[in-house]
């Protein structure tokens, strides 16, 4: 463990590695913005709005919405236009709400970070905590119990959790720790369950080494990197959650505004949150593989 | 645990029965209203009670849980499918295709699918038949969901065209499509069923998070989603707790799903 501390050198090197990152995550958002692009113009119903069915509409009328439309139709034509103004930090506007995109992203995405930070916290506190507390006690009746409560964690959709938690008039805020919580739980219980099964963990203890020491100086170094890569899946784990979470419970944030804009057929403003997502998923993603990397490194 | 296992595996097959044959134990059929009974309590008519707009739910549980219990298993099978051709032409090759793959898989797998299928499945005509949503939604389920599973059935199907009796058929003249088809294939199949198996509670899971959304299956169509979304008018001050069987049903089929995978496919 002490050799993380020391390996300023390898620290150059990951921080030499920044820019190769950093331009894979920039090429992986672009290609993903396409790919999503993609996917919304060649779903059955592109180009078809809810007003195309509005009875009072003259021809005119609907002839006018339809060429306003008209430029989204080609795909390749879409999305050069949506780079190039995204070269010049325009993200374009959002048809149902009226509205540029950038704007509506910058009011609604510190709600939904702090909402998923805050629920990472929750989520990473009680479930490895919980994991850590029946791997070194090793009673069975706790883990039996966080098993149980797990098991009926996992079998529960984020919207339907949502729905309990208005229900029960609970804090919305701390759903996405209630949703992150049992994937945590039960992966890092596994992985400490492994780790603490190891031959240098069983010496340790026939050694007498204390429960404390033995998980900080040989559980904990073994299982980090795999644990830090759990960090980085449940960031996208909190964002997906997040649709649902705000959509039911009223939280201003990305989530609802993404559903809003399902529900609206903006193409624009769902294209742009699902490259934000994207962006946010990767960087935290690559973040915890270096953190991780750099440990497996310093412990080799 | 092998008891768990064995009653999740009856408490499935009886589900599975129940629903299969809904059509004859079902009271009425699952868009019929009783426009005299609107919200009605649990009867001997109506043994759940009725909805809103006066139908059967006993019925709609039957039908909707055949809607959901027979399309999650078939996405599954889909994007288990999807993973095997993939991962198993990239783990085989090696090399700079499998490279390319992989790459592409981790581009899918970085992409937030959730986000991804509420913008495809609001992009749906505004008249499509119910029965048209139920089966694009689940499509699209196991077409976005096959990358994790890939990534696994890769990293097996390289380590098995490494192995030694691959090496003796490809001595003993097997060309690349019979190595792939009667060596690599049959010795993939434990982890595409753990794979399946994963995926069906996964895709329950999705469609429901979509239903309660109002961007799954339409209606009158009815699905989990659907029935889950009526614990939007559920209050406990009322206490109609017949309201939440579907809810019991769901966690019940759900939590025996995941019951039905050992400990070591749980792992894979």
């Amino acid at each position: 463990m002490a050799a993380f501390w020391n390996a300023s050198r390898r620290d150059i090197h990951t921080l030499s590695a920044l820019p190769k990152l950093a331009a894979k995550i920039l090429i992986t958002v672009v290609i993903g913005g396409f790919l999503g692009a993609t996917l919304v113009r060649l779903a059955p119903g592109f180009g078809v709005d809810e007003e195309d069915l509005d009875a009072r509409l003259s021809s005119q009328s609907l002839q006018a919405l339809r060429a306003t439309r008209a430029n989204d139709g080609n795909l390749f034509v879409f999305y050069f236009h949506y780079l190039d103004r995204l070269l010049h930090g325009d993200l374009g506007k959002s048809r149902t709400l009226q509205r540029p995109v950038l704007q509506l992203v910058a009011e609604r995405l510190p709600e939904t970070l702090k909402s998923v930070a805050l629920g990472l916290a929750l989520g990473w506190s009680g479930g490895f905590l919980l994991a850590v507390a029946i791997v070194m006690s090793r009673a069975w009746y706790l883990d039996l119990l966080g098993s149980l409560l797990v098991g009926v964690l996992l079998c529960l959709p984020a919207a339907v959790l949502a729905l309990l938690f208005l229900l029960a008039q609970a804090p919305s805020r701390l759903l996405l720790g209630l949703v992150v919580f049992p994937k945590i739980f039960r992966y890092s219980r596994n992985l400490l369950a492994r780790s603490s099964a190891l031959p240098h963990v069983l010496t340790a203890r026939a050694k007498g080494l204390g429960n404390m020491r033995v998980l900080a100086w040989h559980i904990l170094p073994t299982a980090a990197p795999q644990l830090l890569a759990l960090l980085g899946v449940t960031v996208s784990v909190a964002f997906a959650a997040a649709i649902p979470v705000e959509a039911l419970c009223d939280l201003p944030g990305i989530g609802q505004l993404a559903w809003k804009a399902a529900l609206g057929r903006d193409v624009a403003l769902l294209v742009n949150l699902t490259m934000i997502v994207t962006l946010i998923t990767l960087v935290a993603n690559s973040a915890s593989d270096m953190v991780g990397k750099t440990f497996r490194v310093s412990e080799a | 645990m092998k008891w768990a296992r064995v009653m999740a595996i009856v408490f499935l097959l009886g589900v599975s029965g129940a629903c299969l044959l809904a059509n004859f134990i079902a009271p009425a059929s699952y868009a019929h209203q009783f426009r005299e009974v609107p919200d009605a309590s649990p009867s001997r008519q109506h043994l759940l009670g009725t909805d809103d707009l006066g139908r059967d739910r006993f019925s709609r549980v039957l039908y909707g849980t055949r809607v959901s219990l027979s399309l999650a298993p078939a996405a599954a099978l889909l994007s288990s499918l999807l993973a095997a051709f993939i991962g198993g032409i990239a783990g085989f090759a090696g090399g700079r295709v499998e490279r390319w793959v992989m790459a592409g898989t981790d581009l899918f797998l970085s992409l937030p699918w959730l986000f991804l299928l509420i913008t495809v499945r609001a992009l749906l005509p505004l008249n499509v038949s119910p029965i048209v949503s139920v089966l694009i939604t689940f499509a699209m389920l196991g077409c976005l969901g096959w990358a994790g599973a890939a990534r696994i059935i890769c990293a097996d199907a390289r380590a098995l065209s490494q192995s030694d009796f691959i090496l003796l058929a490809r001595a003993s003249g097997s060309n690349g499509l019979r190595l792939l088809w009667r060596h690599l294939v049959p010795n993939l199949k434990p982890v595409l069923y753990a794979q399946f198996w994963i995926s069906v509670p996964v895709f329950i899971l999705t469609e429901a998070n979509l239903g309660i959304l109002g961007l799954g299956v339409a209606e009158p169509l009815p699905s989990w989603g659907s029935l889950l979304r009526e614990l939007e008018g559920f209050s406990t001050v009322t206490g109609q707790v017949w309201r939440l069987v579907p809810l019991i049903l769901f966690i019940a089929v759900v939590s025996s799903f995941h019951l039905v995978l050992t400990k070591e496919e749980l792992i894979v």
